[in-house]
C-alpha cells in the first residue's frame, strides 16, 4: 500500500482514525500521536498508518496484550506505542 | 449554498451490532438502505465484546428459552418487561443460527456443535444447576460478530457514510421523523438524509462519566437526538458500574484478579472489604464491592495526592500465578496505571459500564413516546440495542445478554421496518422550519471569540457525574448533583472552539458530543434523584430495600422541563405465566 506523502502529515484526519472502538486504544493511540507520531520517520510513519487499518483486536493484542507482530516491519512502531506514557 | 439532501428508504444511526444486523435485513430486503456511522463500522464499541451471546441451544448442558427468561427477569430485578424478555430469549436462538449462517466463527465442540460456555446468573430448570447458554467466537465474539455482519452488508449494497457524525433528527408538526441532518467530519460539510424510517442504534453513553470503560465514541448521540426530538428516555437511572476500572482512565481489571487472592486496601493499608462483606470479603456482588469502594474515598482514606481511588493489592501472589493466570493484567497495568503489579497494587475506582436504560421502544423495536400503558408507538421510528430499552435487562443485565440484546432486537426492527414500508412507500414532506433549527445548532459553533473550552467543561460535567450521579446515591448529593449538571448545561452556550477549520475538526465534532453528554446526563442524575429505592443496579444506601408497592415502574424522563412520568412494568409474557417478583438471591 503506498501511503501519499501529504497523508502522513494530516495529523487531524489521524487523530480521528485513532478514535477506535476499546478504549484502551483510544487513549493509547491518540498519546501516540500527540507524543510521537512527529518525530518518527517518514517509513514509521507510513506504518503507524499501516497500522490503524487493522481490526481493533489485532492492534490490542500487540499493543497491550504484549504480542508481537508476525511482520518485523511493525515491531519497532509497536515498541515505541506501547512505551508511550498514558499514566 | 444549498444544503445537499439525499434519499433512502431507511436511514441507520450507528453501525455496532444492532445497526449492521438490522440493515443486513433490509439491504437483503432490497430496500435502500443508508447507515451512518461516525467512525469505521468495524470500530463500533461491539468490538470490544468479548464474553459471548446467550441462546438456550443446549449443546453443553441441558436448556431451554424458559429458564433463559427466568435468569433474565431475575436479572433484571424484576424491572424488565416479561413480554419483551420472552421474545428476546425465544429469539436468541434463531438469531444465533442465522448468524452462524451468515459466517460469525463461533467456537466449536468436538462434535461440531456450537460451543457454550458458563456464565454467572446462568441456571438450569429455573434457579437451579449452572446453565451453559454463552456462545462465543474465542475471545473476540464482537469482533467476529461486527465484521461478518459488515462483510454481509457490502455483499447486499448497504450504503455506507463512514466517518458522518448525526447531529439532529428532522421531524414535521405531527412528530413524524424524516431523518437526519448528519455531518461529514473528513470535510465539515452538512448533508439531510430524508428516509421513510429512521433506526437509531448509536450504542452507550458511558462517556457521561470520568470513570469509564466505554470508548471514547461512547457519548450518546442518539439518546440526546431523541431527547432534542421531545421524545423521552426510559429507566436511565438504572448504570451498571464495574467495581475496579484503573483509577482516573477506566479500563476494566478483571473480577478474576480478586478471584486469584487480590484483595483492595486503602491509604491505611487495611482490607477494608473484611468490614463491609466479613464472609464474601473482596469477592462481594460488584455493587457491594464498589460501593465500598467509593465509601472509603468519601470517609477520606482515599489513596493518591487527589486520594480518589483505592488500590487492588496482588504482590503477594506469586509471579508465575500472575503470568499464568491473569494474563494481560500485568501488561496493561504498567501501560495505563504506570505500576507494575508484581511489585506495586493497582490504583482502581468503579468504572461506568453499561447502561440498562435508554430511548423507550416495544418488542419490535419501535419507539413508544408516552407514559400510557396501552400508548401506541411513533410510527416508522426505531432503536435498537444499548441505544435502546425494550425494556430486557429492567435494573441490572446479565453477562452474555448485550450482544443478544442488539442481534436480537436489530433484527427483529430490521423486519418490522420491511413491513412498515411495504406499507407507506412515499416519503413525507421536509419541514423546513425543523431543517432550519438543525442547521442553526450546527452553525452555533462557528461563534468565534473567548469563551470556555470543550474539554474544561467536559472534564468538569464527568466528574460531576462522577461524584453525584455515580454509584453512591444519597438524596443532597444528587439534588446538588442535578444542579449542578443543569448549571453546566447553562454554561453551553459560553463554550466556544479553539479550531474552526473544516476537515476532520475533532474540536467542533467534541463539541457536538459534549451537548450530547450533557443533555444524557441530566436524564441520568434527574431520573437517579427520583427514585427513592434500591433495585438492581441502583443502589441508594437512604432506601436500601426494594419497594415493589411503589416503584415496580419504568421512569420515563423528557428534556422539557426535566419532567418525569412513570409507566407500568409489562409483567404478563406472551405465552408462559408470569415470574412474581423474589427476593434476588444468588
Amino acid at each position: 500500500m503506498m501511503i501519499p506523502e501529504s497523508e502522513l502529515k494530516n495529523i487531524e484526519r489521524l487523530r480521528w482514525q485513532c478514535r477506535r472502538g476499546m478504549l484502551e486504544l483510544d487513549v493509547l493511540l491518540e498519546a501516540f500521536l500527540d507524543q510521537h507520531y512527529e518525530m518518527l520517520s517518514p517509513r514509521l510513519q507510513r506504518h503507524f498508518l499501516q497500522l490503524l487499518e487493522f481490526p481493533d483486536p489485532v492492534i490490542h493484542s500487540w499493543c497491550v496484550g504484549g504480542e508481537n507482530p508476525d511482520d518485523e516491519e511493525f515491531v519497532e512502531l509497536v515498541d515505541s506505542i506501547r512505551a508511550t506514557s498514558v499514566a | 449554498m444549498a444544503l445537499e439532501k439525499q434519499r433512502f428508504d431507511t436511514l441507520i444511526l450507528g453501525a455496532g451490532g444492532a445497526g449492521l444486523n438490522a440493515a443486513l435485513q433490509l439491504a437483503n430486503a432490497n430496500l435502500k438502505v443508508a447507515v451512518v456511522s461516525k467512525v469505521f463500522p468495524t470500530r463500533s464499541h461491539t468490538v470490544a465484546a468479548q464474553g459471548g451471546v446467550n441462546a438456550a441451544l443446549a449443546n453443553v448442558l441441558p436448556d431451554n428459552w424458559h429458564w433463559h427468561m427466568f435468569d433474565t427477569v431475575k436479572g433484571s430485578d424484576y424491572l424488565g418487561d416479561q413480554d419483551a424478555i420472552e421474545y428476546m430469549c425465544r429469539e436468541a436462538i434463531p438469531t444465533v443460527y442465522e448468524l452462524e449462517h451468515n459466517g460469525v466463527p463461533f467456537s466449536r465442540l468436538d462434535n461440531g456443535k456450537i460451543y457454550q460456555r458458563a456464565f454467572g446468573g446462568q441456571s438450569q430448570n429455573f434457579g437451579g444447576d449452572q446453565a451453559a447458554r454463552t456462545c462465543a467466537a474465542a475471545d473476540r465474539t464482537g469482533h467476529a460478530i461486527l465484521h461478518t455482519l459488515y462483510q454481509q452488508n457490502i455483499r447486499a449494497k448497504t450504503h455506507f457514510f463512514d466517518e458522518y457524525f448525526a447531529a439532529d433528527l428532522i421531524q414535521d408538526q405531527e412528530g413524524i421523523i424524516l431523518g437526519a441532518l448528519v455531518l461529514d467530519i473528513a470535510t465539515g460539510k452538512p448533508l439531510l438524509i430524508e428516509a421513510k424510517t429512521t433506526l437509531l442504534a448509536t450504542g452507550g453513553c458511558g462517556q457521561v462519566f470520568r470513570t469509564t470503560s466505554n470508548a471514547h465514541i461512547n457519548t450518546g448521540d442518539g439518546k440526546a437526538m431523541i431527547l432534542r426530538a421531545g421524545l423521552p428516555l426510559m429507566d436511565m437511572e438504572f448504570f451498571q458500574f464495574h467495581p475496579t476500572g484503573i483509577a482516573g482512565k477506566g479500563m476494566l481489571i478483571t473480577e478474576g484478579v480478586r478471584g486469584e487472592g487480590g484483595y483492595l486496601i486503602n491509604k491505611d493499608g487495611e482490607r477494608f472489604m473484611e468490614k463491609y462483606a466479613p464472609n464474601a470479603k473482596d469477592l462481594a456482588s460488584r455493587d457491594v464491592v464498589a460501593r465500598s469502594i467509593v465509601t472509603e474515598v468519601r470517609e477520606g482514606r482515599g489513596c493518591g495526592p487527589e486520594a480518589d481511588h483505592v488500590m487492588l493489592k496482588v504482590n503477594h501472589l506469586d509471579e508465575a500465578v500472575i503470568a499464568k493466570r491473569l494474563p494481560g493484567i500485568r501488561e496493561s497495568s504498567k501501560i495505563f496505571a504506570g505500576v507494575d503489579p508484581v511489585k506495586d497494587p493497582i490504583p482502581v475506582f468503579p468504572t461506568a459500564h453499561y447502561v440498562m436504560g435508554g430511548i423507550p421502544t416495544d418488542r419490535f423495536g419501535r419507539v413508544m413516546p408516552t407514559s400510557d400503558d396501552d400508548g401506541d408507538h411513533l410510527p416508522g421510528l426505531y432503536a435498537a440495542g444499548e441505544c435502546a430499552c425494550a425494556s430486557v435487562h429492567g435494573a441490572n443485565r446479565l453477562g452474555g445478554n448485550s450482544l443478544l440484546d442488539i442481534l436480537v432486537f436489530g433484527r427483529l426492527a430490521g423486519k418490522n421496518i420491511i413491513d412498515y414500508v411495504k406499507d407507506n412507500p412515499s416519503h413525507r414532506p421536509l419541514d423546513e422550519a425543523n431543517v432550519e433549527w438543525a442547521m442553526g445548532r450546527l452553525g452555533r459553533w462557528d461563534t468565534k471569540g473567548e469563551g470556555i473550552t470543550v474539554s474544561d467543561l467536559r472534564k468538569e460535567f464527568r466528574k460531576t457525574m462522577e461524584d453525584h450521579a455515580g454509584v453512591f446515591r444519597v438524596e443532597d448529593m444528587m439534588q446538588e448533583g442535578v444542579e449542578k449538571v443543569r448549571a453546566i448545561r447553562e454554561k453551553l452556550a459560553d463554550v466556544r472552539l479553539t479550531d474552526h477549520s473544516s476537515t476532520f475538526n475533532t474540536n467542533r465534532t467534541e463539541a457536538l458530543e459534549l451537548e450530547n453528554m450533557i443533555d444524557v446526563g441530566l436524564s441520568i442524575a434527574t431520573s437517579a434523584l427520583h427514585r427513592k429505592e434500591s433495585r438492581g443496579a441502583h443502589s441508594r444506601p437512604d432506601y436500601p430495600k426494594r419497594d415493589d408497592a411503589k416503584w415496580m415502574k419504568h421512569t420515563l424522563y423528557w428534556q422539557e422541563g426535566d419532567k418525569l412520568e412513570y409507566k407500568g412494568v409489562r409483567s404478563q409474557p406472551l405465552t408462559v405465566e408470569s415470574f412474581p417478583p423474589k427476593e434476588r438471591v444468588y
